[in-house]
């Protein structure tokens, strides 16, 4: 027998021992590994053995996706044709049909600038970037109109998808510098911004979201002087945004308190100034420990646009409890609602996963 | 929460006066070129967005006949869905111009909270539906039942005054809308559902096998449907009752969607035909529109028998035979004070 021998260094990895790898090991890591799991996995496996395959024959196999009315549908199955059909009125809401090119068109350059602002490696980052700054302007330019030749499209008529969007987007944009400017406002050393800063939040934080949304749709009218009008969905995206950075701040103030005051005195002996020392050294950790909870504060601003009901504005989920009260489509709840689900999950998924990917960018191995 | 929409609308009912002695509602809806008409936010036959977004039912032809009649055509109307706690409040800040949102016209509503009802236009009252497996065949039989009811309505009062009147004991089951309801009755979360018998119809014709359900026959309230208006502008609260009775009288004297144009223009024979579509007299003028107003608000979605046919009359899927809604000398109730 040779001994084989390797300079040091190169000694290549040898193959796991063969009972810790293949398909029958994970099954008893990861599924049989003590009695009471392998009595969980059996009970699992049962449960959807009973579920799945009803759904799975609901959803696809004896649904019908065309028809006209809810006659056109099979019984049992998912009448999708519904939605089919009312695809547009989830999208869009009641935005004109001619005009939907211009959302479509605002999607876009959301989408656009989103990257931008989201994924570092962009190619041309640094110039999308400086679009990404005006795009609030050129998206609510867009949607409703009224300057330099565009028609103009009332706020009424907002809904749907296009909405939650435009609530989501309004309010995460703009409550996270908010929420920042707060966070460091609450920790002021001078009074009256400290007890501002800290008023502000208290109050916000005191108050359901849906009673500044009715106040902001039905007691405005009566503090603003006779005769201003005040668009209803820019009320909405005020409140919105103010709620979002009450919470926002406490979360970023949840960050500025796990640092350590050395990094603040550190920064002062370089003879940093304020404003130096919280661009370059407080805020880039605060904000990397507070990402989970920032983009908590996110979805649950999303999700929290569809409270907009209550003020007469139809969210993807205000069209679907419209809809399913048409005459010719009686009946079909269920379809609905999972579709306004799964269109919410999407979403918020969505997010959750960017979060997780950038906390991992931005590991700095103090992660425990 | 039900304590803050509480406050909140007692505010808003102080802060009202303030605001009535603005510019008339009838100059507002002028100056904006548009009706806000406060609509529900989905109730089949009722309102209710179809495929593109455009609302349909009885409220939403309400809603066109009045802003025909005022602006001319009734496509200048914005839809505003409210839920069944923010209607009034929406109409009483300003919101919204006017109501038709099967809406129970009541003592309280209309002192309490400053309304105005204009004339009914669905005579409906409050039944129950109950799965037929329960073999149940009168609501006294429904002892300890617990009751799908929606809060914030007439429904939600009458069933305790029911059920105290009767000795009986139930268990509430609140729910918000009336498809939340369908929803909860369907899942068993309620052995009862309880809401007006239109309603009631419409949440029927959802099942696959309606005939598994059966609508008990106890009727136990009256809920007259109207629209309404803000207090304080009685000018506006006259355009909108007179186009219901426009609507209603134009069924008893025949003049449809497709002659009102036509009566309009020409002068006929029949003088009371000739008064409501203003080919005579200035009645229009008097309620500061012009003459036509009648005959637009006709034209445009049809008299009480068209609207009532088209959205829940015995063709649609909801089912309800006219009933109490016929016109008076056809066995029903409806007897519109006479235009002249």
């Amino acid at each position: 027998m040779t001994e084989q021998t390797y300079a040091p260094g190169t000694y290549p990895d040898l193959p796991p021992p063969s009972d810790t790898v293949g398909p029958v090991h994970w099954l008893k890591a990861n599924l049989f590994s003590s009695p009471v799991n392998s009595i969980v996995t059996l009970v699992a496996i049962y449960l959807l053995y009973l579920a799945l395959p009803s759904a799975f024959n609901w959803l696809l196999i004896d649904a019908t996706y065309v028809g006209e009315t809810r006659k056109d549908c099979a019984p049992g199955g998912a009448c999708m044709a519904f939605i089919g059909e009312r695809f547009n009125l989830f999208v869009y809401g009641f935005y004109p049909a001619e005009l939907r090119w211009r959302v479509n068109l605002a999607a876009i350059l959301l989408v656009v600038a989103g990257a931008a602002v989201l994924w570092d490696k962009m190619p041309a980052r640094k110039h999308i970037m400086k679009f990404a700054m005006i795009y609030p302007l050129i998206g609510a330019w867009l949607l409703s109109g009224g300057l330099f030749g565009l028609e103009y499209v009332g706020t009424h008529l907002f809904g749907g998808l296009m909405l939650t969007l435009t609530i989501g987007v309004t309010g995460i944009v703009f409550s996270l510098p908010l929420g920042i400017l707060l966070a460091l406002g609450r920790q002021s050393k001078l009074p009256i911004i400290k007890y501002f800063c800290i008023g502000f939040i208290e109050f916000i934080r005191g108050v359901p979201l849906i009673t500044l949304l009715f106040v902001a749709s039905t007691m405005l009218s009566y503090f603003l002087p006779p005769g201003t009008t005040f668009d209803l969905l820019l009320r909405v995206l005020i409140m919105v945004t103010l709620f979002a950075s009450a919470y926002m701040a406490e979360v970023i103030r949840g960050g500025l308190q796990a640092l350590p005051k050395g990094q603040l005195e550190a920064a002062n002996s370089l003879g940093l100034n304020y404003s130096q020392a919280m661009r370059l050294i407080i805020l880039p950790q605060a904000l990397k420990i507070s990402i989970p909870g920032i983009v908590n504060t996110f979805i649950g601003l999303y999700k929290d646009s569809t409270l907009v009901i209550v003020i007469g504005l139809l969210d993807p989920l205000g069209i679907g409890r419209a809809s399913v009260a048409d005459s010719a489509w009686l009946g079909l709840s269920t379809e609905v609602y999972l579709f306004v689900a799964v269109f919410f999950f999407i979403s918020c998924f969505g997010m959750a996963r960017y979060s997780l990917y950038l906390e991992n960018k931005l590991n700095t191995g103090h992660k425990r | 929460m039900k304590l803050i929409n509480k406050v909140l609308t007692g505010v808003a009912l102080t802060a009202m006066t303030a605001t009535a002695a603005q510019a008339s509602t009838l100059e507002d809806v002028r100056a904006a070129d548009e009706l806000k008409c406060i609509v529900t936010t989905g109730l089949a036959g009722f309102a209710a967005p179809d495929a593109n977004g455009r609302w349909e039912g009885f409220d939403a032809d309400f809603c066109r006949a009045v802003a025909a009649a005022v602006l001319g055509d009734g496509d200048k109307v914005q839809f505003v869905p409210t839920t069944g706690k923010t209607r009034f409040t929406m109409l009483n800040s300003g919101e919204g111009d006017i109501l038709f949102r099967n809406t129970t016209e009541t003592l309280s509503r209309d002192a309490d909270l400053k309304l105005s009802f204009l004339p009914v236009n669905f005579y409906d009252g409050q039944g129950f539906m109950v799965p037929a497996s329960l073999g149940v065949s009168s609501a006294t039989e429904l002892d300890g039942a617990s009751v799908c009811i929606q809060t914030g309505t007439t429904t939600e009062l009458n069933l305790a005054d029911y059920f105290r009147t009767n000795g009986i004991s139930y268990e509430p089951v609140p729910i918000e809308t009336n498809e939340e309801g369908f929803t909860n009755y369907v899942a068993g979360r309620c052995d009862v559902y309880t809401t007006d018998a239109s309603g009631l119809a419409s949440t029927r014709a959802k099942f696959d096998d309606p005939t598994q359900h059966v609508v008990l026959p106890e009727i136990i309230s009256k809920e007259p449907l109207g629209g309404a208006v803000r207090h304080g502008d009685d000018e506006w609260f006259d355009i909108g009752k007179w186009v219901v009775n426009a609507l209603i009288n134009a069924e008893e004297m025949g003049v449809t969607q497709a002659n009102a144009m036509n009566l309009a223009a020409n002068v006929g024979n029949n003088p009371s035909i000739n008064r409501l579509v203003g080919s005579e007299g200035n009645m229009g003028e008097m309620l500061g529109l012009d003459a036509k107003w009648a005959a637009r608000a006709i034209a445009q979605g049809g008299n009480y028998g068209e609207i009532y046919e088209r959205n829940v009359g015995p063709n649609t899927p909801l089912q309800i035979e006219r009933g109490l809604n016929a016109l008076w000398n056809k066995g029903g109730v409806l007897y519109a004070a006479p235009i002249r």
